[in-house]
């Protein structure tokens, strides 16, 4: 009987922006997964990659935007009645320590939704090697990365909420002053937009359990991978700029 | 018959659809939901209109009890004025030229079988179809629909006790447009990829069709804009509801203070505006390719400058996002920032100016065959023109703080932005009704209709530049009874009997919609002689637009009058003709 190598190299498919002159990719073709109706692997995952690329672009703008009003509201003045002078009322919070807390576990989460996307890859690259009757690949540790990912990212949600208890705690409210109500918002929409990879998480498990192809899962894997690396990123930028640029 | 060379059968995403509810109502097909979001256009335009229709029949009538409806008071005015901008610009003017046309032939002419996200297409219409039943809804809570203008200015929009209508009425306005920003980002999500990833074999972008580019650059603009929109809505709704203060500064409302303090009513005009003027060109930007589109087909020439117009949709959408603070030169913004908004709003009539010259370009010398598309396509070349002059005054800021609240400027938007996409959607009907529905519309009433609307146009807007030339303010929902207007009266009745007749010529379109769907005469592949790919393929195209088939592409998209073709056309697929002559 054969024996292979688990490590296997798969050209990692581009995202196409052809421009003039040059001709777009031919779709079709063969592929593990491409069962009728379905091109080949590599361009479901080139276009996937694509309309997640895309579909950041709005999520970005709307943090450039929250940026935009935040840098703008904290360099105002308000007119105190009782005295009919212009005052400022920014009134920086002291971030709750938990955020580093929260930080950490976001970061190891990234490292460990990676694994899971290579760990998948790999599956999905030797799939038509594995599904040879006559070929075997051998036994390898499987770590449940993406359930680990999971467990990590419903972590950083809960720490999240603490730090909003704790900031309560302290006095500090929606509207108890105009930065508190940026921390509030920013920390928030963050939260939701990574409810989102938690769901996509949710999705590439029942992905899974549903006996969906190898290739399939790993183009679900591979997106999520891709959000919450962008989710972490913006996570540190939301916290430099409330924490240095308060 | 020329012979179109096809590649490997293409695969299709999904299978066709069996049952009523699948195929017409939760469908992923394209073109269906392409039509879904043409009929929902359709809808709100008739909502929009009669709106419109009341507001002018109060301008001249004040004191007129209306059936139903009673005595129009000063805030149901406003009222009126506010949905019948926000249900125009989003629910018409966005959703119908993109989502309706974009949607249905964006797939056909890059010869895809159908969008990148087909699920995510779906969920875009009826996120889309959520927004206006919660944006109609409004009218129909407590205190009714907002007062707010279109534009929501705060701190008017930013609490709820600053009038009737402020209330959930005023929160219902704000979700809906939260619900339209995430259906038109799915959308645009959806109009890049596929332009990008699944143009046919020789499908370069160079020779992509005009609309194709039109609705490409349209996505990039939405995707860019919309999200500004939502953060924007997502601030309000905070002040509104949860005391924050972004947009609301220290402010008495009778006599007493509200409890905000230190927000700015300008942060909100700038995110507003951010999103605000790029939306005028989501509106024009399909139009204009539509119009170059028809243009070419009917003057049986290639587009003149095809490159040009091609940088000049390009140049058109980068400025679009550098001007907005042309329309905040009432806020007292320094005159230094006001220069440089307003040497920006002028520049853009540079590649404005390239696209209108090469229109001409096209026309001339063309053998024109005046049909129904043709007429409303030069009808969008006059309306742009028309409305277009009037740019370069309001982009001086000391003319615009003059014009800015009066009639010049609703003259100005509703030629240019207004009217003249909607031109673009009637032309794109008559022209593509065939391919969508099988059948000829009824050329007859379509010239009717052209006639009707074209001099109503006119006859409506014309006057109100010369209306607020002489300083009628706008928004006032009666002036009748001010002295120094007293001569303006008679051309504010002239407008509204215009609008009564212009309104009444929408009917004969209705009509002959509905007519030609069931009893239009059949028609053929390609009635209008066209080169684009969605003339070569059968009428309406299957499910999976080719048949099983994906079209090679040889030609650019405006091959007529080829020396040495056997016809005045040569079809995109058709064998390849040499370098573009």
């Amino acid at each position: 009987m054969a024996s292979f190598s688990t490590t296997a190299t798969v050209e990692d498919p581009r995202i196409s922006l052809g421009d003039g002159g040059i001709l777009p990719p031919i779709r079709g073709g063969g592929g593990d997964d491409s069962g009728p109706g379905l091109p080949d692997y590599a361009t479901r995952l080139r276009r996937a990659r694509l309309g997640l690329l895309v579909a950041l672009t709005p999520v970005l703008m709307l943090f450039v935007s929250f940026t935009s009003a935040y840098i703008v509201r904290q360099g105002l003045p308000t007119l105190d009645p009782r005295t009919n002078t212009l005052v400022h009322d920014w009134i920086p919070v002291t971030l709750p320590k938990l955020l580093l807390i929260n930080t950490g576990v976001l970061i190891l989460s990234s490292v460990f939704i990676e694994l899971a996307r290579r760990q998948i890859k790999d599956q999905a690259a030797l799939r038509p090697i594995t599904a040879h009757p006559r070929v075997s690949v051998g036994e390898q540790m499987r770590i449940p990365w993406l359930s680990m990912t999971l467990v990590l990212g419903l972590t950083f949600l809960l720490g999240q909420w603490t730090a909003w208890r704790q900031l309560a705690a302290n006095g500090f409210y929606v509207a108890t002053t105009p930065s508190s109500s940026f921390v509030y918002l920013l920390t928030g929409a963050h939260a939701i937009h990574l409810m989102g990879g938690v769901l996509a998480l949710f999705v590439a498990g029942i992905a899974s359990l549903l006996r969906r192809s190898a290739a399939t899962r790993s183009i679900v894997v591979d997106l999520t991978a891709w959000y919450w690396h962008f989710m972490a990123a913006l996570w540190i930028y939301i916290l430099c700029l409330l924490e240095f640029a308060s | 018959m020329a012979t179109h060379e096809f590649a490997a059968q293409e695969s299709h995403a999904h299978a066709a659809p069996q049952g009523f509810v699948r195929k017409w109502v939760f469908s992923l097909d394209h073109k269906v939901i392409g039509l879904q979001y043409y009929f929902l256009a359709l809808a709100a335009v008739l909502v929009g209109m009669f709106l419109s229709l009341l507001m002018r029949i109060h301008l001249i009538w004040p004191t007129l009890a209306l059936p139903l409806l009673g005595d129009i008071k000063p805030e149901t005015y406003l009222t009126l004025v506010t949905m019948h901008g926000t249900i125009m610009v989003f629910f018409v003017l966005t959703t119908a030229p993109q989502g309706g046309f974009g949607n249905y032939f964006l797939p056909i002419q890059i010869g895809a079988p159908d969008m990148a996200f087909p699920v995510l297409n779906m969920l875009s219409f009826w996120t889309t179809l959520l927004g206006f039943i919660v944006m109609i809804a409004a009218f129909f809570v407590a205190g009714g629909a907002p007062l707010h203008g279109w534009t929501g200015y705060a701190p008017l929009s930013a609490m709820q006790s600053t009038g009737p209508g402020e209330g959930l009425g005023a929160d219902l306005w704000i979700i809906s447009i939260a619900i339209f920003c995430i259906g038109a980002l799915m959308g645009a999500l959806n109009f890049i990829t596929t332009t990008l990833d699944m143009r046919a074999k020789g499908m370069t972008m160079m020779r992509l069709p005009l609309t194709v580019w039109a609705w490409f650059v349209t996505a990039i603009l939405g995707l860019l804009a919309f999200g500004v929109l939502l953060s924007a809505g997502i601030l309000l709704l905070m002040d509104r509801n949860l005391g924050t203060s972004f947009f609301v500064p220290l402010v008495t409302i009778n006599g007493q203070l509200t409890g905000h303090k230190g927000g700015s009513p300008l942060l909100w005009q700038h995110l507003f505006w951010f999103f605000g003027h790029p939306e005028v060109y989501i509106a024009i930007l399909p139009a204009m390719g539509m119009c170059s589109q028809l243009l070419s087909v009917f003057s049986r020439k290639p587009i003149f400058g095809y490159k040009a117009m091609v940088y000049a949709i390009l140049g058109i959408g980068f400025l679009g996002f550098m001007v907005w603070g042309h329309h905040m030169f009432m806020s007292g913004m320094s005159p230094y920032t006001a220069f440089a908004f307003s040497i920006m709003t002028m520049g853009i009539g540079v590649p404005s100016a390239i696209k209108t010259f090469n229109w001409l370009g096209t026309l001339m010398r063309g053998r024109i065959r005046f049909t129904s598309p043709m007429l409303f396509a030069i009808g969008f070349v006059s309306l742009f023109v028309s409305g277009g002059i009037s740019g370069p005054f309001l982009a001086q800021p000391v003319l615009d703080i003059q014009l800015h609240d009066t009639y010049f400027v609703p003259a100005h938007f509703h030629l240019i932005m207004g009217v003249a996409s909607i031109f673009g959607i009637f032309a794109a009907t008559y022209y593509w009704f065939p391919k969508m529905f099988g059948r000829m519309m009824s050329e007859s009433m379509a010239r009717w209709h052209f006639w009707f609307s074209f001099i109503g146009t006119y006859a409506i807007f014309m006057p109100m530049h010369y209306l607020g030339m002489a300083g009628m303010p706008r928004r006032y929902s009666q002036l009748t009874e001010v002295t120094y207007l007293h001569g303006l009266i008679p051309l504010q009745k002239f407008i509204t009997y215009a609008a009564f007749v212009t309104i009444a010529g929408q009917l004969i379109f209705l009509v002959n919609l509905f007519w030609s769907m069931f009893k239009g005469k059949q028609a053929s592949d390609n009635p209008w002689e066209a080169t684009t790919l969605e003339w070569t393929t059968a009428t309406p195209p299957p499910h999976d637009n080719f048949g099983g088939h994906t079209p090679v592409v040889h030609n650019g998209p405006y091959e007529y009058n080829v020396p040495g073709a056997p016809r005045d056309y040569v079809m995109q697929s058709d064998p390849e003709i040499g370098p573009a002559h």
